[in-house]
C-alpha cells in the first residue's frame, strides 16, 4: 500500500469525475453511494497505508512515491540549480494524521450531506464538488513539495468557491445584498491575495535551495543554506498565504460569509479541513520557522490575536453559523499561536480535536436548522431540547470538548498549547489564549442555551432530523470525547509517555532544539497550577453564559445596553468589512475605473481614430481618384476634345480656304528648297 | 531698230498686255468681262512664246487657248447665264488679306529663285527650233507612251464631262 | 533678251492667278484664274525650252496645254452639275465639307 499512496487522492478525484459525468442520470441513492463510498475506500486505504507506516523504524517512517515529471526545469536561480518538480507524495506521521482526519471526518460528513441535501437540485453537482475537495484537499496533505501542495492549496479554494456559492442565486446577506455567489467569490479573491504572497515565497525558496520538496528545502537550511533575512521573509509570505486560506487577520473576512454555503460544505471545508491547511503547512515548514525566530513570533502574535478578536465577535453574533464561523477563526487562532510558540506538534493536535467537535458543531447546527426549516437566527430558536434530543445531546458533548473542560478532547489539545505558550517564555502570548479560552466557553455556552433551552421561540414544527444525519453526529460526539486521550501530557500520567500523538509526530517535525531543556526544568505543580487555572477561566465563563442565558430572558439585552457604543462596534464586527471596502476595494474599483476608461478612450479611441484615420485616407483617395486620376483621364479626352473643336474648324468647307492653305504650303516647300540650295 | 531693242519693246508690251489682262480677269465682276480679258491674256501668252521662238507652241496657243477652251467657258457663261458676281461674305474678310500676302510671299520667293539664274540664254537655237517638226518629233519619239495615255486621259475626260454635265433621267 | 525678265514675269502671272483663285467667288471664273496660273506655268516651260535649245519642254507645255483642256472641260461639266443644284455658281455655297 505505502508504494500506492497517490491512490488516495486520486479515488476521490474518480468519484468527482463519475458524479460529473453521468451524476445526473443516476438516483440520489446511487449518487450518495458513489461519493460516499469512495471517500469510506480512500479512509480504509489511508489507514492501511498508516498502519503499514507504523510497522517502519521511527527514521524511516518517511515514503515517497512520485508517479511522474511535473516541471523539469533545468537551470533555475541565481545558483543555477537544476529544479525538477515531480508529482511527489509523500506519508509520513504529519500527512499520515492528516489523511485519517480529512478522509476519517469527512466520510461522515459525506453520509450527513445525503440527508441533508435530499430535497435539494443539484445533488450529483455537490457530491461532485465535494468530491473533487476532497480529492485535492488530500493533494495538499500528500503532496511531497510545495508546488503539489499548491496544486491541491489551490484546488480547495477553487472546491471552497463552488461550494459556497453551490446556491447560486439565492441571497445570502440581506444587510450586504450579497448573494451566495458573492460569498464565494469573497473568499475566492481574499485567498487568491494570500496565495500570491505563498507563491512569491516557493520561488524564494525554489531558487535559492534548488528544490521545492519538503525534505531538501529542511535539509538544506539545517545545512544553513539561505541568508537569514531570506529565511524571515519567506517565512512572512508564506504565513500570509496561510492566514487567507486559514482566515487570520488580516484575510479572515472570507469565513464568516463562507456560512452561505450548506451547511456540510461549512463543516468539512470551513472547520475540519480546509482552514486548517494553513497550520499543516507551517508544521511543514517547522525547519525554515525555526531557523527564523522572528517569523514564528509573528505567527505566534497573529494567531493570538485573531483567537481573542474573534472570540469577541462570537459573544454577539445572532446567527448559529456565523458563531461558529468566528468560533473557527478563533479556535484557528489557537493553531497558529501554538505553531508560533514552537508547540507543533500540539498545534496539529488542537487541529484534530477541533476538528471533531467543530464539525459535530456544524452538522448539529445543519440539524437544527434543517429541523426548523431554514430559520438560523438564535433569537428566533429555543427549547429545542424535548424536540431534537438527539442533536442536543450531541451538540452538549461537542460545547464542553470546545470550551476545554476535562476529559473531553479540546481540553488536551487547548492545555497543550497554553502549556507551550507559558514554558516557551511567550507570557503575552498565554495570557491572551487564556481570555480566550474564558471567551469561548463563554459564547459556546450562549449558544447551547439560546438554541436549546428555555421558551420555544420559533413557529416552525420542530423535528429531529434522520439516521443519515445523526448518526454521524453521533460518531463525532464520541470522537469528541476520547479523541483527546491520545495526546494526554506527561504532567498528568504521572512520568508514562502515553503522549502518543506527540511522539507520533516527533519525526515531522524540528525543534529550535531548546524545547527539551525548558521541558525537563519545568515543575510539575507549575503545570498542574496552569491547568487548573485555564479549567477555572473556563468554568467562569460558562456559569456566566449560564446566569445569563439558560432559561433567561433579557439580561444579554441588559448588558447590550449598558456597554453601548462598545456594544455596537462588535456587533458590527468592529467594521473591519466596511474598512476593507474603503481602503481597499473603492481605490481599487477606481484604478479599474481607470482602466476601462483607459480602454474605452484610448486604445478604442485608437482602433476608431484609427477608423477614421482609414475613413480619411479612403476620402483622400477616393478624392484622388475621382479629381486627379480621373481628372487625368478627362483632361485627356478634354484636351482632345478641345484640340479636335479647335482644329475641326480648318474644316471650313470653304475651298478657296483650302487652296490658300495649299499655298501657303507650296510657298513653304519653296522656301525650304532655296534654303537647301 | 536694232533686233534686240525690238525684242525689249515687243516684251514690254506683251507684258504689259498680259499683266493687265490678267489683272481685269482676276477684279472684274461681270464674268464675260473676265472671259473676253482672259482672251487678251492668252493672246498675250502666244505672242510671248513667239517673242521666244516656240511658233508651233504659239499656234496651238491661239487654237486650243483661245480658241477652243475660251469658248468653251464662254458658253458655259453664256449657257448659265451668270450675273455680276456678288462681294465675298464672312469668310472673304481674311481671305481679303491673307490671298494678297501669300501670293506676295510667293512671288517674292520665286523672284528671288529667278534672280539667282543666269543673265542670258544659254545656248542659240538652231534652225528648226520650235518647229512643228522639231516639237513632233521629240513627241513621237522621247514622249510616245505618254501621249498616247495622253489620249486616254482625253476619252476619260470627255466622258466624265458628258456624264458629269448630262440631265438626270 | 534677259530670260530672267521672261521668268520674272511668269511668276508675277502665276501669282496674280493664284490671288484670283483665292479670291473669286464664282466657279467658272476661278477656273479662268486657273488658266491663267497653267498659262504662267508654260511661259516658264517655254522659257527654259529657250535656255536649253531642246524640244523637251515644249513637249512638256503640250501636255500641259492637253490637260488644262481637259480639266477645263471637266470643270465647266462639275459647274453645270452644280449649278442645276444650287442656281447659283457661287462656291460659299458649296460647304458640304464643313464640319
Amino acid at each position: 500500500m505505502l508504494s500506492k499512496i497517490w491512490l488516495i487522492p486520486m479515488l476521490p478525484l474518480l468519484g468527482a469525475a463519475i458524479n460529473g459525468l453521468v451524476g445526473p442520470k443516476l438516483s440520489k441513492r446511487a449518487v450518495g453511494f458513489v461519493a460516499c463510498g469512495i471517500v469510506l475506500l480512500a479512509f480504509l486505504l489511508s489507514a492501511t497505508a498508516v498502519f503499514e507506516l507504523s510497522g517502519l523504524p521511527s527514521e524511516e517512517r518517511h515514503v515517497t512515491t512520485e508517479i511522474g515529471t511535473w516541471l523539469p526545469l533545468g537551470e533555475v536561480g541565481a545558483k543555477a540549480q537544476n529544479l525538477e518538480v515531480s508529482w511527489g507524495f509523500t506519508l509520513d506521521p504529519l500527512s499520515s494524521v492528516m489523511i485519517l482526519i480529512v478522509t476519517g471526518v469527512g466520510f461522515l460528513i459525506h453520509v450527513y450531506a445525503t440527508g441533508y441535501m435530499a430535497h435539494e437540485e443539484g445533488f450529483s453537482r455537490f457530491f461532485t464538488y465535494l468530491n473533487l475537495f476532497l480529492a485535492m484537499m488530500l493533494t495538499l496533505v500528500l503532496g511531497s513539495s510545495l508546488l503539489v501542495m499548491f496544486v491541491g492549496w489551490e484546488g480547495v479554494g477553487l472546491c471552497s468557491y463552488l461550494l459556497i456559492g453551490f446556491f447560486y442565486d439565492r441571497p445570502f446577506d440581506e444587510r450586504t445584498g450579497m448573494s451566495c455567489a458573492d460569498a464565494g467569490r469573497k473568499a475566492f479573491v481574499v485567498n487568491r491575495i494570500g496565495d500570491f504572497a505563498f507563491l512569491i515565497g516557493v520561488l524564494y525558496l525554489a531558487t535559492t535551495f534548488g528544490t521545492v520538496e519538503f525534505r531538501g528545502i529542511t535539509e538544506g537550511i539545517l545545512a544553513g543554506g539561505g541568508s537569514h533575512a531570506l529565511l524571515v521573509g519567506v517565512g512572512l509570505l508564506l504565513f500570509l498565504g496561510a492566514c487567507g486560506k486559514s482566515a487570520q487577520i488580516p484575510l479572515y473576512v472570507w469565513l464568516p460569509d463562507a456560512m452561505a454555503g450548506p451547511t456540510p460544505v461549512s463543516a468539512l471545508i470551513h472547520a475540519a479541513t480546509m482552514v486548517t491547511a494553513g497550520v499543516y503547512m507551517v508544521t511543514r515548514m517547522s525547519g525554515l520557522y525555526t531557523a527564523a525566530p522572528e517569523a514564528m513570533a509573528v505567527v505566534a502574535a497573529v494567531g493570538a490575536l485573531t483567537a481573542i478578536f474573534a472570540a469577541t465577535m462570537g459573544i454577539v453574533a445572532t446567527d448559529i453559523k456565523k458563531v461558529l464561523a468566528y468560533s473557527t477563526v478563533s479556535q484557528l487562532g489557537y493553531m497558529f499561536a501554538g505553531a508560533g510558540v514552537g508547540a507543533f506538534g500540539a498545534a496539529i493536535f488542537h487541529l484534530m480535536t477541533h476538528a471533531f467537535f467543530k464539525a459535530l458543531l456544524f452538522l448539529g447546527a445543519g440539524s437544527v436548522i434543517h429541523g426548523l426549516d431554514g430559520e438560523q437566527d438564535i433569537r428566533k430558536m429555543g427549547g429545542l431540547k424535548a424536540r431534537m434530543p438527539v442533536t442536543y445531546r450531541t451538540m452538549w458533548v461537542a460545547t464542553w470538548a470546545i470550551a476545554g473542560i476535562i476529559p473531553f478532547a479540546g481540553f488536551f489539545s487547548k492545555d497543550e498549547i497554553l502549556w507551550g505558550a507559558f514554558s516557551s517564555g511567550n507570557k503575552v502570548v498565554w495570557a491572551v489564549l487564556l481570555a480566550g479560552a474564558g471567551t469561548t466557553a463563554f459564547y459556546m455556552f450562549r449558544l447551547l442555551h439560546l438554541v436549546f433551552d428555555g421558551k420555544e421561540r420559533s413557529h416552525a414544527h420542530a423535528h429531529e432530523s434522520p439516521k443519515s444525519m445523526t448518526m454521524p453526529l453521533q460518531v463525532l460526539a464520541v470522537l469528541s470525547v476520547v479523541g483527546g486521550w491520545i495526546g494526554i501530557p506527561a504532567a498528568l500520567t504521572f512520568g508514562a509517555n502515553l503522549n502518543f500523538l506527540g511522539s507520533w509526530l516527533e519525526p515531522s517535525i524540528v525543534h529550535a532544539g531548546r524545547e527539551a531543556a525548558h521541558e525537563a526544568h519545568a515543575s510539575l505543580a507549575l503545570e498542574w497550577g496552569l491547568m487548573a487555572l485555564a479549567l477555572l477561566v473556563a468554568g467562569g465563563g460558562i456559569l456566566l453564559a449560564r446566569s445569563m442565558y439558560k432559561d433567561r430572558e433579557g439580561i444579554a439585552e441588559a448588558w447590550a445596553r449598558r456597554f453601548g457604543p462598545l456594544y455596537t462596534m462588535v456587533r458590527n464586527y468592529y467594521w473591519v468589512d466596511e474598512l476593507y471596502e474603503l481602503v481597499v476595494l473603492r481605490p481599487f474599483y477606481a484604478a479599474c475605473r481607470v482602466s476601462r476608461a483607459f480602454d474605452v478612450y484610448v486604445v478604442d479611441g485608437l482602433v476608431n481614430g484609427a477608423r477614421h484615420v482609414t475613413i480619411g485616407t479612403s476620402h483622400l483617395s477616393h478624392a484622388n481618384d475621382r479629381w486627379i486620376v480621373d481628372g487625368l483621364v478627362n483632361l485627356v479626352g478634354a484636351v482632345v476634345g478641345a484640340s479636335a473643336a479647335l482644329l475641326r474648324r480648318l474644316q471650313t468647307g470653304v475651298v478657296q480656304s483650302y487652296a490658300a492653305a495649299m499655298v501657303f504650303g507650296i510657298f513653304v516647300l519653296l522656301v525650304l528648297y532655296s534654303l537647301a540650295r | 531698230m536694232s533686233g534686240g531693242a525690238l525684242e525689249a519693246a515687243a516684251f514690254f508690251v506683251l507684258a504689259v498686255l498680259t499683266v493687265a489682262s490678267a489683272l481685269v480677269v482676276i477684279t472684274h465682276r461681270n464674268p464675260v468681262v473676265c472671259a473676253l480679258a482672259l482672251a487678251f491674256h492668252l493672246v498675250g501668252i502666244a505672242g510671248l512664246f513667239l517673242l521666244l521662238g516656240s511658233q508651233f507652241l504659239a499656234l496651238l496657243q491661239v487654237i486650243v487657248y483661245a480658241g477652243a477652251i475660251m469658248v468653251l467657258i464662254l458658253f458655259v457663261v453664256m449657257l448659265l447665264n451668270l450675273g455680276e458676281e456678288t462681294r465675298a461674305g464672312s469668310h472673304g474678310r481674311i481671305q481679303a488679306w491673307l490671298a494678297p500676302v501669300l501670293a506676295l510671299a510667293l512671288a517674292a520667293v520665286l523672284g528671288k529663285a529667278v534672280l539667282s539664274g543666269p543673265a542670258q540664254a544659254a545656248v542659240t537655237p538652231g534652225s528648226g527650233y520650235g518647229t512643228a517638226g522639231t516639237v513632233g518629233q521629240e513627241l513621237f519619239a522621247r514622249f510616245f507612251y505618254p501621249f498616247e495615255v495622253l489620249s486616254l486621259l482625253l476619252v476619260a475626260a470627255m466622258i466624265g464631262a458628258v456624264l458629269l454635265a448630262k440631265k438626270r433621267v | 533678251m534677259d530670260p530672267r525678265y521672261v521668268l520674272l514675269l511668269s511668276a508675277v502671272l502665276f501669282s496674280l492667278g493664284v490671288v484670283g483663285v483665292l479670291l473669286r467667288r464664282g466657279a467658272i471664273t476661278i477656273l479662268m484664274c486657273i488658266e491663267l496660273m497653267l498659262n504662267a506655268g508654260n511661259l516658264a516651260f517655254v522659257t527654259f525650252a529657250r535656255q536649253a535649245g531642246t524640244a523637251e519642254a515644249q513637249v512638256y507645255v503640250f501636255f500641259v496645254m492637253t490637260l488644262a483642256a481637259a480639266e477645263a472641260a471637266v470643270g465647266l461639266a462639275i459647274t453645270i452639275a452644280l449649278f442645276r443644284l444650287r442656281e447659283s455658281t457661287d462656291i460659299d455655297q458649296i460647304r458640304l465639307l464643313k464640319w
